[in-house]
């Protein structure tokens, strides 16, 4: 001890020192920016997911309804959390699929209610004023993955070669991959019009069960080889991942768990009871599209005889005579028709409902119980500008069937498709004709030569966003903002399109009611143009008394949620219901069957009360 | 004497008395029953419990990722070598390399929480001796070095921090010359604690050549860390199977001779030394390029490929390690912690405290480093 004397003063020196402690703090100490406390929720920007929920160690969040509407895409539930379980890890804050949760620097909390200690974070914090942004997901802390596993298509140079499918599928790996991307939020099947059961089928992907995934999709679905290769995808657009990254690919996992199942154990996959026993009641469905295909899938296990009526040679309405083959082979569909035709469904092809027999007869003289109408929109609609009357100008449905007539069978007659062709129309069905006439371009001059001309401006065009990428790739070129005035004919010969600029597509209630500025005129040059600004109905196979007795409005029929028009035995589906587009075709379907299904069975119980 | 004790009865004036859980020189919620003989333990029974939460369970009932909040909190005073464990195991199972500038920052972040635990076990020492300035200096000390936690994790205590795949986030902009100025601030306070502490009369008389656990009954518990160390055997898992960049690191393995709890105690402040000699050499050279490694998919959907291994690291009490089964799916079939303390707090107290003074049963403990929840997991 050689400072033994002195050792005690040594402490004296601190005397003069600052103290570090004080004994009432006049402010609160500010936290590090990065600081985990209390959250915040921006409330518009959240979609309800519950995402933070799900990942939540302490099961401190629970989602509680809110006064918010609830849409595609967003739920009306928000977060609230329970302070007296949060650990403050900020797992939450780190999946959160929007950023709409965070965490501020606030710290403190005391309140004998222990009722405030649960509460929905808002933008201001827990004490309803500004605090400082605390800690902040970064790339290395979040917990989402944001890139969608690629899928293998074939290149542009190659596809245009032929009418190959294009998009080759995922491996087991690869779908296994993207499924686990899935967050299981649901928010999907809310925005499916079939409410497919699709967090159901990615988790049985991601558990590497294709037969059980395949089992979720006909729950709702018989048609998944179709919608896993063209749906429009609502569900995608829906997805919370979507809303940092690139929505799960449902569509292309749809397809995977169908390409994973032999088509010849579908049966036995899917548990199809055979021997199904009939109740003698008989129901007719004319048109075999998605509706109508699907109508029968449901009808027949409930012990309907179902028999489809056809106009075409082959089942598929628009799949089969609209779609071009490199989107939706003629494999694809037939696996799914074949699915349909093995629960007993009879499909009687080439059979004209108001041509060969009429709706009154199928009622009273085939003694049909009900009728299901799924005729589609088969006719096109014209711009009727001068010139669209010349013979030469193609309507797009009738020329997207030559081409898959000549696809089936490329021996018969090439369909027509002029050197330079103006395609006018701007969603998907101008696509479609777009690509399929640039394939017969190549095949027939060796050079594509397509122009495309959009009413709407590139944003709002109606086409998907893939289509118009893979157009362009492809080699067609697009024309935004243009509207057609008049197809110019020299010679009986047409010489091309004159144009003018389209300002604005919509009115002030979103309405179709197009403005142009006539200053601002082009003229196109081509010799060949294709007609593709939408579809229409013919109604013309109905007899005249039911023209007078059923509400048609605008093309579509007025009927009951599940499809049931003001003559009882009348149900209506599809695109003349919901307007054209696959899978409401199919939930149109799926309605109608409940409907006709329970329409029919009280008309059973009727008598029996006599 | 001890064994002879055993056979004491009662009525030659044998007192029970239960030391802790609730004693302010008890570490954490733990209890010795012990038998007295006027001041000297005659016998002593750990009796552990009182924390018990049943981590290990629940950490099946959570997935990979969520467990992160869980693992801290088996340990205050160390939490990141839980999450480094953790991360470690499932890293093995699922093959993945975590970049190297996350690896240089996990050995800051181990450090650090290497520092913070001494500090808090030497302001341990002087609180269980009477010495209460050291303890309010050590857990000032701390409290700077938790300054450092909460810029870089965003939390002081729990920073879950060290993540499957390497750490959360990078360092903030501007820290290293923070880290370097507490650092600086520690350095000059480590001498006042030598001063203070270790050449202090009273601590000398009670902890010299006292409270002795020599090699054999080290090897005889399997007693790592400072127990083993102090005992001359240069035992440390970041030398022995180095992980994280510690590979990398040029530090001393400081030993003692005698075994006594003095050397136990001051081993403490030399490891404090070579531990902020090894963040220097962190922050001089660390690499740049990214901090993680993620697995596929999100965090909801993280599985960790069927297998089991153990990981084991250097705690600030010996070896530390966590035995971790998958069965493949998204959350752990098994995982079982290893807790560095687990043979001195049970085995070691009930064995070798008999013997001790009443007033040197809280030294005793604090000096072997003992930690309740490494029992109560």
């Amino acid at each position: 001890m050689t400072k033994g004397f002195f050792a005690p003063a040594v402490a004296w020196k601190y005397l003069a020192k600052k103290p570090i402690t004080i004994c009432v703090p006049k402010e609160e100490r500010p936290a590090a920016p990065r600081y985990r406390g209390f959250h915040t929720n921006d409330i518009e920007k959240c979609i309800g997911c519950g995402t933070c929920g799900s990942i939540c160690p302490t099961e401190a969040i629970h989602m509680v309804e809110v006064d918010l509407p609830s849409e595609p895409g967003n739920f009306n539930r928000r977060p609230a959390i329970d302070y007296g379980r949060c650990s403050f890890c900020a797992l939450c804050v780190d999946i959160c699929t929007t950023g709409s949760l965070k965490m501020t620097r606030e710290y403190v909390h005391i309140d004998p209610d222990p009722e405030s200690f649960f509460f929905i974070p808002e933008e201001k914090g827990i004490h309803s004023r500004e605090m400082e942004e605390g800690y902040a997901r970064d790339e290395s802390s979040d917990l989402l993955e944001l890139q969608r596993v690629v899928m293998s298509l074939l290149d542009a140079k190659n596809r245009v070669k032929s009418f190959v499918e294009m998009v080759q599928g995922y491996s087991k790996e690869q779908a296994q991959h993207e499924a686990s991307r899935c967050v299981d939020c649901s928010l999907c099947r809310e925005a499916c019009p079939a409410n497919m059961h699709i967090p159901q089928y990615i988790e049985a992907i991601w558990k590497g069960n294709e037969q059980q995934a395949a089992r979720e999709i006909y729950r709702t679905n018989p048609l998944p080889e179709v919608c896993g290769r063209v749906c429009t995808h609502n569900c995608e657009t829906a997805c919370s991942i979507g809303n940092r990254g690139e929505p799960v690919a449902i569509r292309w996992l749809k397809r995977y768990a169908l390409d994973a199942v032999e088509p010849s154990s579908l049966a036995r996959v899917l548990k199809f009871d055979t021997a199904i026993e009939k109740n003698g009641k008989k129901v007719a469905i004319v048109g075999a599209g998605p509706a109508g295909l699907a109508a029968a899938y449901f009808l027949a296990p409930m012990g309907y005889q179902v028999t489809i009526f056809e106009k075409q040679d082959k089942a598929g309405g628009v799949m089969r005579y609209g779609i071009p083959a490199y989107r939706l082979p003629d494999e694809a569909l037939d696996r799914d028709i074949a699915v349909v035709e093995s629960l007993g469904v009879e499909i009687r092809t080439g059979v004209e409902v108001g041509k060969n027999l009429s709706l009154d007869q199928l009622k009273n003289s085939y003694k049909y119980d009900a009728v299901l109408l799924a005729v589609g929109f088969s006719a096109t609609r014209s711009t009727q500008i001068p010139g669209s009357e010349h013979p030469q100008v193609q309507q797009a449905l009738e020329f997207l069937a030559q081409v898959r007539d000549w696809v089936r069978n490329p021996r018969g007659q090439v369909p027509r498709v002029e050197s330079r062709l103006i395609v006018i129309g701007g969603g998907n069905v101008a696509f479609d004709v777009a690509r399929s006439a640039a394939r017969i371009q190549k095949f027939q001059y060796g050079k594509v030569d397509v122009r495309l001309v959009s009413l709407e401006s590139r944003e709002i065009m109606p086409a998907d966003l893939e289509e118009i990428e893979e157009g362009q790739e492809e080699g067609i070129q697009i024309l935004n903002s243009y509207g057609p005035r008049k197809i110019e004919i020299q010679e009986d010969r047409i010489k091309g399109v004159s144009l003018v600029k389209c300002l604005s597509v919509f009115d002030e209630n979103k309405r179709f009611n197009p403005t142009f500025d006539e200053n601002d005129a082009r003229f196109l040059e081509g010799n060949g143009v294709v007609e593709a600004i939408g579809q229409a109905p013919d109604y013309s196979l109905l007899p005249e008394h039911l023209q007078k007795e059923l509400e048609i409005v605008r093309g579509r029929f007025i009927a009951s949620e599940d499809g049931q028009t003001s003559v009882p035995w009348l149900f209506v589906a599809g695109d003349i219901l919901n307007g054209p587009d696959i899978i409401h075709g199919v939930a149109d379907g799926h309605r109608a069957a409940q409907g006709i299904d329970e329409f029919l069975g009280k008309e059973a119980e009727a008598p029996k009360k006599k | 004497m001890a064994e002879n004790n055993l056979e004491l009865t009662r009525n030659q004036k044998e007192v029970e008395l239960f030391f802790g859980p609730n004693h302010p020189g008890m570490h954490g919620n733990f209890s010795v029953h012990l038998k007295l003989e006027g001041d000297t333990v005659v016998q002593a029974e750990p009796v552990p419990g009182f924390l018990h939460r049943g981590f290990e369970k629940l950490m099946e009932r959570r997935l990979w990722m969520s467990n992160l909040a869980l693992i801290p909190r088996i340990c205050v005073p160390e939490p990141d070598i839980n999450e480094m464990v953790y991360a470690m195991a499932v890293e093995r199972l699922s093959e993945l390399q975590v970049p190297p500038r996350g690896n240089w920052i996990r050995v800051l972040i181990l450090e650090l929480a290497r520092i913070n635990a001494h500090l808090m076990s030497i302001g341990g020492l002087g609180g269980a001796s009477g010495l209460y300035t050291d303890m309010y200096w050590a857990m000032t000390e701390r409290d700077w070095i938790l300054d450092i936690f909460e810029k870089i994790t965003g939390a002081r205590v729990y920073h879950m921090y060290i993540v499957i795949g390497g750490v959360r986030q990078d360092l903030p902009e501007g820290i290293v010359p923070f880290i370097l100025e507490r650092l600086d601030g520690l350095e000059r306070r480590l001498k006042e604690f030598h001063d203070l502490l270790y050449k202090n009369p009273v601590l000398h008389a009670r902890l010299k050549d006292r409270l002795i656990l020599n090699r054999s009954m080290c090897e005889e518990m399997c007693i790592t860390g400072i127990g083993l160390r102090a005992t001359g055997i240069p035992h440390d898992i970041r030398r022995v199977d180095p992980y994280a960049a510690y590979e990398e690191m040029d530090f001393d393995i400081p030993t003692g001779e005698k075994g006594d709890a003095l050397t136990r105690g001051h081993l403490k402040l030399l490891e404090v030394e070579q531990s902020i000699r090894i963040i220097r050499q962190v922050l001089a050279k660390i690499p740049s390029g990214p901090v993680r490694q993620k697995p596929l998919g999100n965090a909801l959907r993280w599985r960790v490929p069927a297998g089991e291994t153990f990981e084991h690291v250097e705690s600030s009490r010996g070896e530390y390690g966590y035995y971790v089964v998958s069965d493949g799916s998204e959350k752990p079939y098994r995982i079982h912690v290893r807790g560095a303390s687990y043979p001195q707090g049970l085995y070691g107290v009930q064995r070798y405290m008999p013997g001790t003074r009443i007033e040197d049963v809280a030294l005793w403990l604090g000096t072997m480093d003992f930690c309740p929840p490494e029992i109560d997991r």
